[in-house]
């Protein structure tokens, strides 16, 4: 069981500045994300966009955006939980119980929900009648690519994922990539080595196709895919790999007893909390009239939520407000030498 | 201003008028239209308001921006007259405009 004042759900850059106020006001807190990465949205959706409304920054990218908070909370050595996704909470006397998928405890008096809209999860086949087959022949992810060796693989998808993973995959076993339109939205080095592959014969391509059924007892035989003019083709496989991006999912939090409006979770505006005493939501998740989906917002939202998780940590102290500017005590926390 | 048909899945048909510079995706989504997610809120980044536009009204919608076609890759079974409906601006010309809503989205 991890002991620590503040749990944040969530490393994009709204979770990531939250950190920081924690940090500066003394309290300790741990992150956990369901991406392998820290940044969120930013990192996930568009690493290489420029944003333009970040105060006092005229442009960066999602990426830039991320390094530059990571920088700014590093005196604080905060761990982050990458790859597991907060699955149950539950109070305990006074304190918050979490339990992630992987098994994690935390023990914490306040949990701030810096969630987005909720967790990155694979997108799936809409294909019926193929959940017997999934995580066993048909995959979202690789884990262990050895088990492909000599077999043969078909691959759905036209980003660099599809295209990495059929290329890398073709060395050892019969690969056959199969896309809906003629496009690959890869990278062009990607793209053509794809492309040159099927010249000689290493990789099948099949464009303006989609999943149309799949077939086998206990396990993948054959798949038929689907063109844009209908027909039907059959093809021989042992694994169906679907890469498709990533979409995200409300997920748990919809179970943990909180006041939902649609994705969102209400909160009051001095301090984010929610209807849960000591659940705190900022960010895109949260709502209030007036909200605007920015980071700018989430920044404020967390500045002013890591002041509401004060009283949980410490009840027998008084907050007090200081500036960064002015305070040693707080210039200590940040590391700064004076 | 234009009126826009919405056809969910079920067949249930919902039309609203809709102000000239909104997108189809946020009259669906200020009107509690069911089926459009819209998870990004219009960034063109999550594939979660992909409708089907009707076939005689494709053609007169503006061409799709670099970076929609990407996207309706992700999106929920796409095909030749899908659209991302955060990419659709209200016009007087849109008048009538009718979408369908796919069955699930991403």
């Amino acid at each position: 069981m991890i002991k620590t004042d503040t749990l944040i759900i969530g490393a994009g850059p709204v979770g990531l500045f939250c950190v920081h106020q924690l940090g500066i006001i003394g309290l300790k807190c741990e992150v956990v994300d369901n991406l392998d990465k820290i940044g969120g949205q930013c990192i996930e959706l568009y690493p290489d966009k420029p944003i333009y409304d970040i105060p006092a920054v005229p442009e960066c990218t999602g990426e830039e955006l991320t390094n530059n908070l990571i920088e700014q909370i590093k005196a604080f050595k905060t761990n982050f939980h990458l790859n597991e996704r907060v699955e149950e909470i539950k109070k305990v006397e006074k304190k918050w119980i979490t339990k992630t998928n992987k098994g994690t405890k935390f023990e914490s008096s306040s949990i701030i929900i810096a969630a987005g809209v909720g967790s990155f999860e694979p997108r799936k086949f809409s294909t019926k009648e193929i959940d017997k087959f999934v995580e066993k022949q048909i995959l979202y992810s690789i884990k262990d690519k050895k088990i492909f060796k000599d077999k043969t693989i078909c691959i759905f998808g036209g980003g660099d994922s599809a295209l990495d993973w059929a290329i890398e995959l073709s060395n050892t076993s019969k690969v056959i990539l199969v896309h809906r339109r003629d496009d690959f939205r890869g990278m062009q080095a990607s793209i053509d080595k794809a492309n040159q592959l099927k010249e000689e014969g290493k990789i099948e391509i099949y464009t303006r196709y989609q999943l149309d059924s799949v077939h086998g007892k206990e396990k993948v035989e054959s798949i038929n895919i689907k063109h844009d003019d209908k027909t039907i083709k059959e093809i021989k496989t042992d694994y169906v790999l679907g890469f498709f991006g990533l979409i995200m999912q409300l997920g748990p939090i919809a179970e943990w007893g909180l006041n939902l409006d649609k994705k969102t979770i209400p909160v009051n505006t001095e301090s984010f909390e929610t209807n849960k005493e000591g659940i705190f939501a900022i960010g895109d998740i949260c709502s209030y009239p007036g909200k605007l989906k920015l980071i700018l917002s989430g920044f404020h939202e967390g500045a002013l939520a890591a002041r509401g998780c004060f009283k949980y940590a410490k009840p027998n102290e008084k907050y007090r407000f200081e500036f960064t500017t002015s305070s040693k005590t707080v210039k200590s926390r940040l590391g700064v030498k004076e | 201003m234009a009126k826009v048909t919405y056809i969910e899945n079920n067949g249930n048909s919902h039309t609203i008028e809709i102000a000239n510079g909104l997108s189809v995706m946020e009259g669906a989504v200020q009107n509690d239209i069911p089926g459009i997610d819209a998870d990004c809120g219009g960034g063109m980044a999550c594939a979660t308001c992909h409708v089907y536009v009707k076939e005689e009204w494709f053609n007169k919608l503006p061409k799709k921006e670099d970076g929609e076609e990407d996207m309706l890759d992700m999106s929920h079974e796409p095909n030749k007259f899908s659209r991302l409906s955060c990419q659709v601006l209200i016009s007087d010309e849109l008048d009538g405009l009718t979408v369908s809503i796919p069955s699930k989205q991403g």
